[in-house]
C-alpha cells in the first residue's frame, strides 16, 4: 500500500465495534487519524472540532479490525491472467480484507530475496498490505530447504509449500528444526498423495455416483497426524493450512490438548458447503442432468460432508483452529470451463469469505465477536506478536477498519468480481452480510455507497 | 422367453403430437421406470427393421450425427453407426487421434466447431467422468449421447442389458442380478445398477473389496443390518463380496471385463486368485436358480473373468446383447429426433 499518504481524519459513528484483542463490543464511535487508531469510545462526535474530518455514519453495521488472511493465492509473477497482485488485493479490500500473505507457488516460485523483493514492490501500489510467504525447499520442488534466513530478513511472514505438501517426512522434520529461531511458522498443505492417486474430489457417495477418483480424508488427516509428530519432536513452529476434516479437527484438538504447539486454519468454503454441491444443485444431493460436474467445487482439499463442516464450524469456535484464511484460489475461464478431471483446484474466495462465514453466525453455530476474532487476533497467533497491532483497534494502532452490514442480503455475482477469478460455485447464491467500507492505515480503500450513509464532512 | 412385440414399421415416424422423451442421455440415474419401458418397447420396433433383408427405414433422413470419440471403441461406435445408418442418419465417425484434438483443440472446442457445422446429435465417449454433461450444458443446440464416459456411466449399454434381460426373464421386477468384478471402476455397472435397481430387480455386487464402490447416495447401500437401509431406486442394492454367497438364487448374472492394469495396481494379489474367487464358471452358475442367464459386455477376457464353456455355451446372452445394442441405439436415436423436431415445432 502507498505508504505516507496524508489522509483526512476519519470518524465513523455510530457502529456495533467488536475489538476482540480487548474484548471490547458496543456501539462506539472510532476517531483515526494520521494513520493510526485515535480514539474508540462512545459520543466522540459531539467532541470533535477538526473541520477537516470526514465521517462515516455505521449505524447498523459491525466496526472492528481489517481482517488478516494468512493464505491467498494470488498467482503474481506468472499466472497473471489468473489475477495479480493489484486484483487480487482489490478484491480483498472489497472483501474487508486489510492484510493479505500472498502464497509462493508463483512461477518463478517466491524461493529467494529478490523475488520477495518483486512481491514487495508490487505490493506498494495495492490498496491493502501484501506480504510474501517464502518456499519451504528451494523450487518449490521438495528436495532441499531454501535459504530460509534469507528469506526471512527479506521480509517473508511463514514459509510454505502450498499447492503441495512437504511430502519427505524426513525434509519437513529438517524444515522444523532449521526454521525454529527464525520466527515464522511453516504452513503446510497436508496431503498424501499416495492416498489419492488421480483424486479430484472428496471420496463418499457423490464421488462415487459420480465415477470421479476420490480424495478420503485420511489423505489428509494422515499427514496432520505426522506434522503434529514432528512439531513435537521439534518444537518447531507448525501452522497446518486448510483443515477440511472432523478426523483432522481431532487430531489438532488432541495434540493442543498435550501442549504441542501449533496452528490451524480452515476456509470459509469448508464452513459452508458439501461434496453434493459437485452435483450442480447448489448443494441439492438430488440433483441430476448435465449441470453435474461442476467444475467451480473442485477444490483442495476437497469439499467434504455436512459433518465434516460442522466439525470445522466447533473446532472454530472453540479455539482448535486459530483462525479462517481464505485460500483465495483465482483460476482462468479456461481452467474451469472442461471435464472435471482436467479442471484446476481453487475457489475465488476474497469478495465472498464475509457472506459465506456470516451463514453460521446466522444460524447460531458461532457467535459474531468470535467469528471476528478468528479473522483478526486469531490471524496473529499464525504470524506472530509483531501482526498484532493490525488485530486491534487500540489508540496508536495501525487504522486497519472494516465496516460491514452483519445482515444485508445480497446475491453474488462474478462478474461483478474485482478478482480475476470468477471460479466459485456461490455464482447466483444470495449470502447475508456484506462489507460496506474497508480502511487501510486510515484510507478508505473501498465502500459501498449504498451500506455507508455519509454523514458528510463537518 | 417374452416375446418380442411385432410393431408396424410405420410406427417408426416421428409423431408430432408425441411427447418429448428427453434431449439428452447422460446417465440413467434420471431416468423413470417408465422411460425405460419406453425406449425398450421401442426397441422391439426396431429389432424388427434389423432383422429385415434391406435393414433402411427413412427416419432419420437429414439428420447428421457424429461420433466423437476419445477412446478406442469396436462394438460401441460400430453400433451407433450402424443404427443411425440403418434410420437413414448422416453418421460422421470422429476419432479424437485423427483430428483437431491431437492439436490441442479442447473438448469445449471440437463441441462448438460440431454444433456450428450443424450436427443434431453428438454420440460422445470420452476417459473423463462427465464430458457428456460438460458437452451437454454448453452445446443447447445439440443432443448429447454418452457411449461410456471415464468410470462413471454407459447408460446405453445398460439399456440393452434391460432389454436382452426383459426379452428372456420378462418381468425384471423381484429378480436377482449379480454384478461381478471391479465395479468401483466400471462405467457398465454403475449404469446397470441405476437401471435394474429402477426396474424393481434385487441388485447384489460381488467382487473384490478393494473394488467395490462407495453407495451411490447418502443413506448408503442395504446390507443385513439394515435390508432397507437406501431408499429409493437404489434400495435393494446389496454388496457381497464372496461369489458363491451373492450368486445364490440369481436369475441373472453380469461378469465385468477385468481391466488387467489393476492387479499391477495392487487392487488384487493375482489373476489366478481373481480367478479362484470370482470368475464366473460353469460350477458357480451351478448355485444360481435353474436357467440362470450371463451376460457381458465385452470385450471379454475369456477365461478370466468367464470360464469359457459358460461363454460359449447356452446361458450365455453375450453376443444377444450385441445385436440388442444396435435396436437401443437406434430406439435412443428415434426418441432423441422426436423431442429435437417437437422443440422446433
Amino acid at each position: 500500500m502507498p505508504a505516507n499518504e496524508l489522509t483526512m481524519p476519519l470518524l465513523i459513528t455510530g457502529g456495533r465495534v467488536i475489538d476482540p484483542a480487548s474484548g471490547f463490543d458496543a456501539t462506539a464511535d472510532v476517531l483515526i487519524a494520521e494513520g493510526l487508531i485515535t480514539t474508540v469510545g462512545p459520543r466522540i462526535a459531539g467532541e470533535t472540532q477538526d473541520h477537516d474530518l470526514r465521517v462515516i455514519s455505521a449505524d447498523g453495521l459491525v466496526v472492528c479490525p481489517g481482517f488478516i488472511d494468512v493464505h491467498t493465492h494470488l498467482r503474481e509473477p506468472g499466472f497473471e491472467y489468473k489475477e495479480t497482485i493489484a486484483t487480487g488485493a482489490t478484491a480483498a479490500a472489497r472483501g474487508g480484507f486489510t492484510t493479505l500473505c500472498a502464497m509462493p507457488n508463483t512461477d518463478p516460485p517466491i524461493d529467494n530475496a529478490a523475488m520477495v523483493d518483486f512481491v514487495h514492490r508490487r505490493a506498494d501500489a495495492a490498496p491493502v498490505r501484501v506480504h510474501a510467504i517464502g518456499c519451504v525447499t528451494r523450487g518449490r520442488a521438495g528436495h532441499q530447504l531454501a535459504d530460509m534466513e534469507e528469506l526471512v530478513s527479506a521480509g517473508c511472514v511463514a514459509f510454505s509449500d502450498d499447492g503441495d505438501p512437504v511430502f519427505d517426512a524426513a525434509l519437513m522434520r529438517l524444515a522444523l528444526t532449521y526454521s525454529r529461531d527464525l520466527g515464522v511458522p511453516i504452513s503446510n498443505h497436508c496431503q498424501d498423495h499416495s492416498l489419492c492417486p488421480g483424486g479430484v474430489m472428496a471420496e463418499g457417495w457423490v464421488s462415487s455416483r459420480l465415477g470421479l477418483a476420490g480424495i478420503p480424508a485420511v489423505a489428509e488427516e494422515a499427514m496432520v497426524a505426522r506434522d503434529i509428530a514432528l512439531a513435537e519432536l521439534t518444537g518447531g513452529r507448525l501452522h497446518l493450512a486448510h483443515l477440511s476434516s472432523a478426523g483432522s479437527v481431532s487430531l489438532v484438538r488432541e495434540a493442543k490438548a498435550r501442549g504441542v504447539k501449533l496452528t490451524a486454519e480452515v476456509c470459509p468454503h469448508h464452513l459452508m458447503l458439501t461434496d453434493a454441491w459437485a452435483l450442480g444443485g447448489k448443494g441439492d444431493p438430488s440433483a441430476t442432468g448435465s449441470r453435474a460436474y461442476d467444475t467451480t467445487t473442485k477444490v483442495y482439499p476437497p469439499l467434504r460432508t455436512d459433518g465434516d463442516v460442522m466439525a470445522c464450524l466447533v473446532g472454530l469456535a472453540d479455539g482448535t483452529i486459530d483462525c479462517v484464511a481464505t485460500d483465495h484460489a483465482p483460476h482462468e475461464r479456461a481452467s474451469k470451463e472442461c471435464t472435471y478431471n482436467d479442471a484446476a483446484f481453487g475457489i475465488s474466495v476474497l469478495e465472498t469469505a464475509l457472506g459465506t462465514l456470516l451463514e453460521p453466525v446466522h444460524a447460531g453455530a458461532i457467535d459474531l465477536p468470535t467469528m471476528v476474532e478468528r479473522l483478526t487476533v486469531g490471524p496473529t497467533r499464525v504470524l506472530g506478536g509483531a501482526f498484532a497491532p493490525f488485530a486491534t483497534l487500540a489508540a496508536g494502532s495501525p487504522a486497519d477498519v472494516v465496516l460491514f452490514d452483519p445482515d444485508a442480503a445480497w446475491t453474488v455475482d462474478v462478474n461483478k468480481f474485482a478478482s480475476l477469478g470468477r471460479n466459485t460455485p456461490l455464482d447466483g447464491v444470495e449470502l447475508r452480510g456484506r462489507v460496506a467500507a474497508t480502511v487501510v492505515g486510515g484510507r478508505v480503500v473501498f465502500e459501498e455507497p449504498t451500506l455507508i450513509s455519509a454523514g458528510g464532512e463537518q | 422367453m417374452a416375446s418380442a412385440t411385432t410393431a408396424r414399421s410405420d410406427a417408426l415416424a416421428p409423431a408430432s403430437g408425441e411427447k418429448p422423451l428427453r434431449r439428452h442421455v447422460l446417465d440413467l440415474d434420471d431416468f423413470t421406470s417408465g422411460e425405460i419401458v419406453a425406449v425398450l418397447n421401442n426397441a422391439d420396433a426396431m429389432l424388427e427393421v434389423l432383422n429385415r433383408d434391406i435393414k433402411k427405414v427413412p427416419t432419420l433422413r437429414g439428420r447428421v450425427i457424429v461420433t466423437l470419440f476419445y477412446e478406442a471403441s469396436t462394438r460401441t461406435r460400430i453400433s451407433f453407426e450402424e443404427a443411425g445408418k440403418i434410420l437413414s442418419a448422416d453418421v460422421i465417425n470422429m476419432s479424437a487421434t485423427a483430428s483437431s484434438v491431437e492439436k490441442g483443440e479442447s473438448l469445449l472446442n471440437t463441441g462448438l466447431t460440431l454444433q456450428a457445422m450443424g450436427v443434431d446429435t453428438i454420440v460422445v465417449r470420452h476417459p473423463h467422468s462427465g464430458a457428456p454433461h460438460f458437452l451437454a450444458r454448453n452445446l443447447p443446440k445439440v443432443s448429447v449421447i454418452n457411449a461410456g464416459d471415464g468410470t462413471h456411466a454407459h447408460p446405453t449399454q445398460a439399456l440393452l442389458d434391460l432389454y436382452t434381460a426383459r426379452r428372456h426373464i420378462g418381468e425384471l421386477s423381484g429378480c436377482k442380478v449379480v454384478i461381478v468384478g471391479d465395479v468401483l471402476h466400471s462405467r457398465v455397472a454403475r449404469s446397470a445398477v441405476w437401471g435394474f435397481a429402477r426396474m424393481g430387480a434385487s441388485v447384489v455386487l460381488s467382487g473384490p473389496p478393494t473394488l467395490m464402490p462407495e453407495p451411490f447416495s447418502a443413506t448408503g447401500w442395504a446390507d443385513d443390518a439394515n435390508p432397507i437401509g437406501n431408499v429409493g431406486p437404489l434400495a435393494a442394492v446389496r454388496v457381497q463380496p464372496d461369489l458363491d454367497q451373492a450368486i445364490e438364487g440369481a436369475d441373472l448374472v453380469m461378469a465385468l471385463r477385468l481391466q488387467l492394469e489393476r492387479q499391477q495396481l495392487g487392487f488384487f494379489p493375482s489373476i489366478r486368485e481373481y480367478i479362484r474367487r470370482w470368475q464366473v464358471n460353469e460350477s458357480r452358475m451351478a448355485r444360481a436358480n435353474p436357467g440362470a442367464l450371463l451376460m457381458h459386455p465385452g470385450p471379454m477376457n475369456e477365461g478370466i473373468e468367464v470360464g469359457t464353456a459358460l461363454a460359449h455355451g447356452e446361458r450365455s446372452l453375450i453376443e444377444e446383447q450385441v445385436t440388442n445394442g444396435v435396436a437401443i441405439r437406434m430406439a435412443l436415436l428415434y426418441q432423441l429426433a422426436g423431442a429435437s423436431a417437437t422443440a422446433v415445432n
